[in-house]
């Protein structure tokens, strides 16, 4: 008899996952759950072109809707799984069904964590995960409106650089001393505060949000050293929490993340785990992490499927992010943290520039603005593990390439 | 409808219905091509590296700088390599033949 494989997420991992199981031609039956309205789409627009209204929704999806159909893949839309049976081998959906499994992939991903804040239930406060989430502020998003925004991470920065092109008016409040401070350099946040400045957008540091005031809608977003600014719009982006509890209380293994091995299997041999919601380990990178990007999302998930399918290959790449705002591609390789020496390739007044990050002497990372070629040659360089001069790195006329 | 005949890793080759007015990588995309595109077309990652055929090379556009940089950092680029996302698949490409280049 055929088997059932079942996929618990609709996100980037899910449906690279259903794809690869399909092209390494898996003949059973597929079924995947997702919670959201839509088929597998990119989700990274959301805070970009699709805000900025340069794109529309069908341009967005990972497959054409019909491809699930002609795939004989049964995608379950506005669908949860409530709880999952590991020695029954079965899930319990939120429409009151059961299905039955013989191998599982969970790939539930990550929710936003919110700001459980005095004021947090006024109309007008918005999280970014989802279409639904951009189209909601998008319709309140207009020329002069007030904007905003709390955290200056990769989400607030978007935001903002849209609002900003928009002719709003944004704010950005950041808890910490400066923008993107767990991913970038004091360098390059102090690029992009610069160029939010120029643009328009004020960006404060330091402040903590403490609570939100207004009738109805929110009009005022207080913070901790008692100044206030005015909203007619707040979006929040201020990280995200895997979402491990169904995995959790199936008795798999949790700690920051649903723990699994290279091969992408949880502590039951019959389910397997990729994506944004795992902790796994990294050969390349020594020791295990967990990661909010599609890159991880779609190659973990490709192992995933493969390892489903009996063919075990090691997942171990070096992770990579991006983010777009105004006109500045910032491109993120390997994993930076706050001791390692930080050189720069390149002048930031040019905006085309990156900042490397060794590490014992080893390139560990690469901030690349405008900057392909070093996106391209540091993802080689950091695998190769090599020591590297940083009077030679420094020299942005010598491809990485070459060293 | 348009089609394009495609040639995956393990060098088989199939026919692919295609769309006009979206791109090489969303009509690849769409069918069952082995291309990640990761950063979804934004010609960021190159993971949607082909190889045009040259006959048709000429109609299919030409690079940007941006792509070629990409590009020339990769170790198997060609003549005819494209990223398909910056490949718009007009009219005129109807019929046109590529190949999925390795996996890097």
């Amino acid at each position: 008899m055929d088997q059932t494989f079942v996929i618990i997420g609709a996100g980037h991992a899910g449906g690279q996952a259903a794809a690869t199981l399909r092209s390494k031609g898996f003949e059973g039956k597929i079924i995947m759950i997702g919670d959201e309205p839509y088929a597998p789409y990119e989700r990274p627009p959301l805070s970009k072109a699709l805000l900025a209204g340069e794109i529309e929704i069908d341009r967005l999806y990972l497959k054409k809707p019909s491809w699930y159909e002609d795939k004989d893949i049964d995608l379950r839309v506005n669908t949860l799984v409530d709880s999952i049976d590991k020695a029954g081998k079965s899930l319990a959906l939120s429409d009151g069904s059961t299905i039955a499994y013989d191998k599982l992939l969970i790939a539930t991903g990550t929710r936003v964590r919110k700001l459980a804040l005095p004021g947090a239930e006024l109309g007008g406060i918005f999280y970014l995960r989802a279409i639904a989430d951009t189209l909601a502020i998008q319709e309140r998003m207009k020329p002069d409106t007030k904007v905003v925004i709390v955290g200056g991470g990769y989400i607030g920065l978007e935001v903002a650089a849209v609002g900003a092109k928009m002719g709003c008016d944004v704010t950005v409040l950041e808890g910490l001393d400066r923008v993107m401070n767990r991913v970038v350099s004091p360098e390059v946040s102090a690029f992009y505060h610069e160029t939010h400045t120029a643009a328009g957008v004020k960006i404060i540091t330091g402040v903590g949000v403490t609570g939100y005031e207004g009738e109805g809608d929110v009009s005022k977003v207080i913070c901790a050293d008692g100044s206030a600014y005015d909203a007619d719009l707040v979006v929040v982006g201020v990280g995200v929490i895997p979402n491990c509890e169904i995995a959790e209380e199936a008795g798999l293994t949790v700690e920051n993340g649903l723990v699994v091995d290279e091969y992408a299997q949880t502590s039951d041999p019959d389910i397997y785990a990729a994506g944004d919601v795992t902790n796994h380990p990294n050969a390349l990178l020594g020791g295990r992490l967990r990661l909010e990007s599609v890159q991880n999302a779609v190659d973990q998930a490709k192992t995933a499927a493969n390892a489903m399918l009996g063919t075990l290959k090691e997942y171990a790449e070096i992770p990579w992010f991006w983010s777009d705002q105004y006109d500045l591609k910032l491109q993120i390789v390997g994993l930076s943290e706050p001791d390692d020496e930080v050189v720069m390739r390149g002048d930031p007044a040019t905006k085309k520039f990156s900042v490397c990050y060794l590490r014992d002497g080893e390139l560990v990372a690469v901030n690349a603005i405008n900057n392909v070629k070093d996106f391209m040659g540091a993802k080689k360089l950091i695998a190769a593990h090599r020591k590297i001069d940083p009077a030679l790195l420094a020299d942005a006329d010598t491809p990485l390439k070459q060293m | 409808m348009a089609t394009i005949n495609v040639t995956n890793r393990d060098g088989e080759t199939s026919k692919i219905d295609a769309e006009v007015g979206i791109s090489l990588m969303e009509n690849l995309r769409n069918n069952d091509s082995e291309l990640e595109s990761i950063c979804g077309g934004q010609c960021s990652c190159a993971t949607c590296h082909v190889y045009i055929d040259d006959d048709w090379v000429a109609r299919s556009g030409t690079r940007s700088d941006e792509e070629t940089e990409l590009l020339e950092e990769l170790d198997c680029m060609k003549e005819g390599s494209r990223l398909s996302c910056q490949v718009d698949f007009t009219a005129e490409l109807d019929g046109l033949t590529i190949v999925i280049a390795p996996d890097e």
